[in-house]
């Protein structure tokens, strides 16, 4: 099928303002992933596109980019899913991750983002001595199950630069970060979860969430982030985790 | 046109955010200043797409024991690997993934709250041959797992980071080493880590092949950089296809999926494992299976007469299977979607498949990267066939050959090579710092990479790195791949200087500084091709078949002539090659029968 292209492009070396790139790319699988497309256009018509990927397979989370309007995983949106049933043809639009600054092209700086990530003690914190048989501590399969789904995230950025509420404020750690903290919080075997708390309960936490479920519907790991979120305010509220 | 060079000052540097360079890098911060250099924000590194598990003979569900462990690992390796660094690895195994499950790394639970463990291939019971539990996992996500359990404990322990610096020459002066020269990618300018030691950590380079389970990012850099400064890669001919990889993305799908009772059938319905290894079946070593996967094409067999085959993990098929080998143990949907919850979101995303209700169209994919840069069992490199160390450089994870896969590695211990001897290598680095000296930097260290970049951005010659690297991808597939002969393989070699040739008029689009990753791909591509015509050269030499290295016109191991490493090192454009003799230990050669 053709896939008819525009990519918002940055690059402060060349022109000072961004501007709308215009591609046309032809015999294109319905298979193919945007990725793709978007490898063909920087291989064989502009070498100067920039963006970050990887893994090519969802995991990595390089590539999380706003596509046709939505945050995504370039890699994990499949081209023939984009057009209409039947189509020959499909027009996408391609801009970079929205509330953090762009550096070129689709590639943002992320740095905002992964120092929220480490506000919040992002690690596990145990300094109890582990088991006298040097073996694992234990755990139940049902506790490991309360923070199985936030265990999942790649840290792409996607829920956090969909947030109207982080739009609004770029001091609000956003959802990504309280993903991350949840993932510790509800791990029986973490003595930290107090602290993190504090850090959450704070003017910037979660209480900038208005849980308007754009973090959940973007996350390409299906990670129930507004219902992760909840849960923290739950045990702020109740003291109980 | 002179560059403005900066530099930085560290006990030690170590390249490559990965398992393996973050482990090292938790064990090195300890006590010596140490600087993490990658290409990648560290997360993103390819550590985190592993899925099926980590080898550990914890016992925690049936009987098992280290030792066991190293027996299938040497047989696995068609007994290439050496034997002396089999046994740590797997002693170690044990107490590594206890320390990871302290760090916070959150596993699958038994019953009994104990780490989970699963099958996999070419791990067995030693008395009974037949598969043991030993894959300690975290559903189908166990290396996303662990990446971010060391990240997070690198954070704790405030470990400094320069993300998104590209690595592009070791300065190395006579026997000693001064550090790396790097491009920050953000900026284009050229970065010098001058160091007392550094360790390279950068993974493998499937993408020298079409279909393959690797990134796009793993190009093999620091293999590659250390051939340039006179350093052999040892094994180069052993590279692993994994037999189940998507049908022509190579997107992987676990061994762990075979673990949990699936079965690869041919386009009659037949579990054709059975014919190739009776006792094992489908969980038979890699190299293996993809033989037989790629023999049953060749027969007529693949589905639909095409070039792949099913794996099948629908709960009516396993359960068939399970009730046939006499066992209780039955799946439903639901243990799939819990145990295999990835697997099924990728064929669902890629393919429109559901494992539950469809099998799903698989082939062997370029997988893994037993060869490498040949080091001590404290991860030192050594530079010949004496084992002459060459002190301050270390290597360890996928880039490194240890080497305790020898011809063939088992899945499962590439996770547990990480951490092994990703923390000795981190370890005995530190010490090293404690008493050597920082060397001056030489004049001009950064002059060689500075003079390759200005060429490759100046340049015009017309000729799009893409067009290279398919080209390439192809001829490895098709003539370097699951089998080979001296035919194929004359004719890769040919075809790749062609190829090195066509390189030096390489011209991209992008002239700029920041962000220059058409300048990078460039830059990446010319390690691949270095390190597909090692990889050829070494495989022209060996006159046997053995583990991933299999011969038409030489289908016999042959333990007289060739129980032994290849060493190939760069001399001007040309690869020469040399050998040395494998450690043996309690186990003696005897053929491989699954
Ligand atoms: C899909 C898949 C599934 C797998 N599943 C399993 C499994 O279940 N069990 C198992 O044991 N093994 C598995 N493996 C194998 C195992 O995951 C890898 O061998 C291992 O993770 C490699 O780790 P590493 O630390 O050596 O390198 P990587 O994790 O690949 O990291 C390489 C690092 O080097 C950096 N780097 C590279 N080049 C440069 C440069 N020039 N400058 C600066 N930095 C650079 C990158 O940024 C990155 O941080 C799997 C592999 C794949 C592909
Ligand atoms: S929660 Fe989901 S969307 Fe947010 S960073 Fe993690 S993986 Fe990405
Ligand atoms: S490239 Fe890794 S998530 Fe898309």
């Amino acid at each position: 099928m053709r896939v008819e292209l525009r990519i918002r492009r940055y690059n402060p070396e060349v022109k000072k303002k961004p501007w709308w790139g215009e591609y046309d790319v032809d015999d294109v699988n319905p298979n193919d992933s945007v990725l793709d497309v978007l490898h063909r256009v920087k291989w064989t018509i502009d070498g100067s596109l920039s963006m970050r990927r990887s893994c090519a397979h969802g995991v990595c989370g390089s590539d999380a980019m706003r596509i046709n309007g939505t945050n995504a995983l370039a890699c994990k949106v499949l081209v023939g899913r984009l057009a209409k049933e039947g189509s020959e043809k499909v027009n996408i639009q391609i801009e970079p991750l929205l509330g953090l600054p762009v550096e070129k092209d689709l590639i943002v700086d992320m740095e905002p983002f992964f120092a929220h990530y480490r506000s919040a003690m992002p690690f596990f914190v145990n300094e109890t001595p582990a088991p006298d048989d040097k073996r694992e501590r234990r755990q139940t399969p049902e506790d490991r199950a309360k923070f199985d789904d936030t265990t999942k995230c790649i840290l792409c950025a996607a829920c956090t630069t969909s947030c109207p509420s982080f739009w609004a404020n770029g001091r609000y750690v956003g959802p990504a970060t309280i993903v991350q903290a949840h993932r510790f919080i509800f791990d029986s075997r973490d003595r930290a979860y107090q602290e993190r708390l504090e850090i959450l309960g704070q003017r910037f936490g979660v209480w900038r969430c208005r849980t308007i479920f754009n973090c959940t519907s973007a996350c390409p790991r299906d990670i129930e982030v507004t219902r992760a979120i909840a849960e923290v305010k739950k045990a702020l509220a109740t003291g109980i985790v | 046109m002179s560059e403005k060079i900066h530099t930085h000052i560290f006990d030690s540097v170590i390249v490559g955010a990965g398992g393996a360079g973050l482990m090292a890098a938790l064990y090195a911060s300890r006590s010596s200043n140490v600087a993490v250099i990658s290409k990648l924000y560290p997360t993103r590194s390819h550590t985190g797409a592993a899925q099926g598990g980590i080898g550990a003979a914890l016992g925690n569900l049936e009987e098992d024991h280290w030792e066991w462990h190293a027996y299938d690992t040497v047989k696995g390796s068609d007994f290439l690997a050496d034997q002396d660094v089999v046994d740590i690895l797997c002693r170690e195994a044990v107490e590594t993934v206890i320390e990871l499950e302290h760090m916070g790394l959150p596993f699958d639970r038994t019953p009994e709250g104990k780490i989970s463990q699963r099958r996999f291939g070419g791990h067995t019971n030693n008395e009974t041959g037949q598969p043991v539990m030993r894959a300690c996992h975290a559903a189908d996500r166990t290396g996303h797992m662990i990446l971010q359990t060391l990240y997070q404990q690198c954070i704790k322990n405030q470990v400094q980071f320069y993300d998104e610096y590209h690595v592009m020459d070791l300065i190395r002066i006579d026997d000693t080493i001064r550090g790396v020269v790097t491009v920050n990618i953000a900026t284009g300018e050229y970065h010098i880590f001058h160091s007392k030691a550094v360790l390279i950590a950068t993974g493998g380079w499937g993408r020298c092949w079409e279909v393959t389970s690797n990134a796009h990012s793993l190009t093999g850099d620091g293999a590659a950089i250390c051939l340039r400064r006179g350093i052999p890669l040892e094994d180069m001919e052993f590279f692993q296809f994994h037999p189940t990889g998507i049908f022509r993305l190579g997107i992987l799908l676990t061994e762990g999926v075979r673990g949990e009772g699936g079965v690869l059938v041919n386009d009659q319905g037949e579990r054709f494992m059975e014919r190739y290894a009776p006792t094992i079946k489908d969980l038979a070593s890699r190299d293996v299976v993809s033989r037989a996967i790629y023999l049953e094409v060749q027969a007529g067999r693949g589905i639909g007469g095409n070039n792949y085959v099913h794996l099948d993990v629908r709960p009516e098929t396993v359960n068939h299977y399970l009730k046939e080998a006499g066992e209780d143990r039955r799946i439903d949907a639901a243990y799939i979607e819990e145990k295999l919850p990835d697997i099924a979101d990728f064929t669902r995303t890629y393919l429109g498949v559901d494992p539950v209700r469809e099998p799903m169209p698989v082939q062997p994919t370029a997988h893994y990267a037993m060869g490498g840069i040949p080091t001590d069992l404290h991860g030192r490199v050594v530079l010949d066939g004496e084992n002459t160390i060459l002190d301050g450089l270390y290597a360890a994870g996928e880039v490194a050959c240890v080497s305790v896969h020898g011809a063939n590695r088992l899945g499962t211990n590439s996770l547990v090579d990480l951490v092994v001897f990703g923390r000795r290598a981190g370890l005995h680095m530190a010490d090293y710092c404690l008493e050597a000296d920082l060397l001056p930097l030489p004049d001009n260290a950064a002059s060689s990479v500075v003079n390759e970049i200005s060429r490759i951005r100046g340049n015009s010659g017309g000729v799009k790195s893409h067009q290279i690297r398919t080209d390439m991808q192809r001829t490895m597939t098709d003539n370097v791949g699951v089998f080979r002969t001296a035919e194929t393989l004359a004719k890769a070699r040919e075809v790749l200087e062609n190829l090195a040739e066509q390189y030096e008029s390489i011209e991209i689009d992008d002239k700029g500084k920041r962000f220059n990753t058409d300048l990078l791909e460039a830059w990446e591509l010319g390690c691949l091709i270095e390190l597909a015509q090692a990889t050829t050269e070494s495989a022209l030499a060996r006159f046997e078949s053995r583990g991933a290295h299999a011969r038409d016109d030489f289908t016999d191991r042959d333990d007289e002539n060739w129980l032994k490493h290849t060493l190939c090192f760069k001399d001007g454009d040309s690869n020469r090659l040399d050998y040395k003799p494998v450690t043996l230990g309690r186990y003696e050669p005897k053929p491989r029968v699954y």
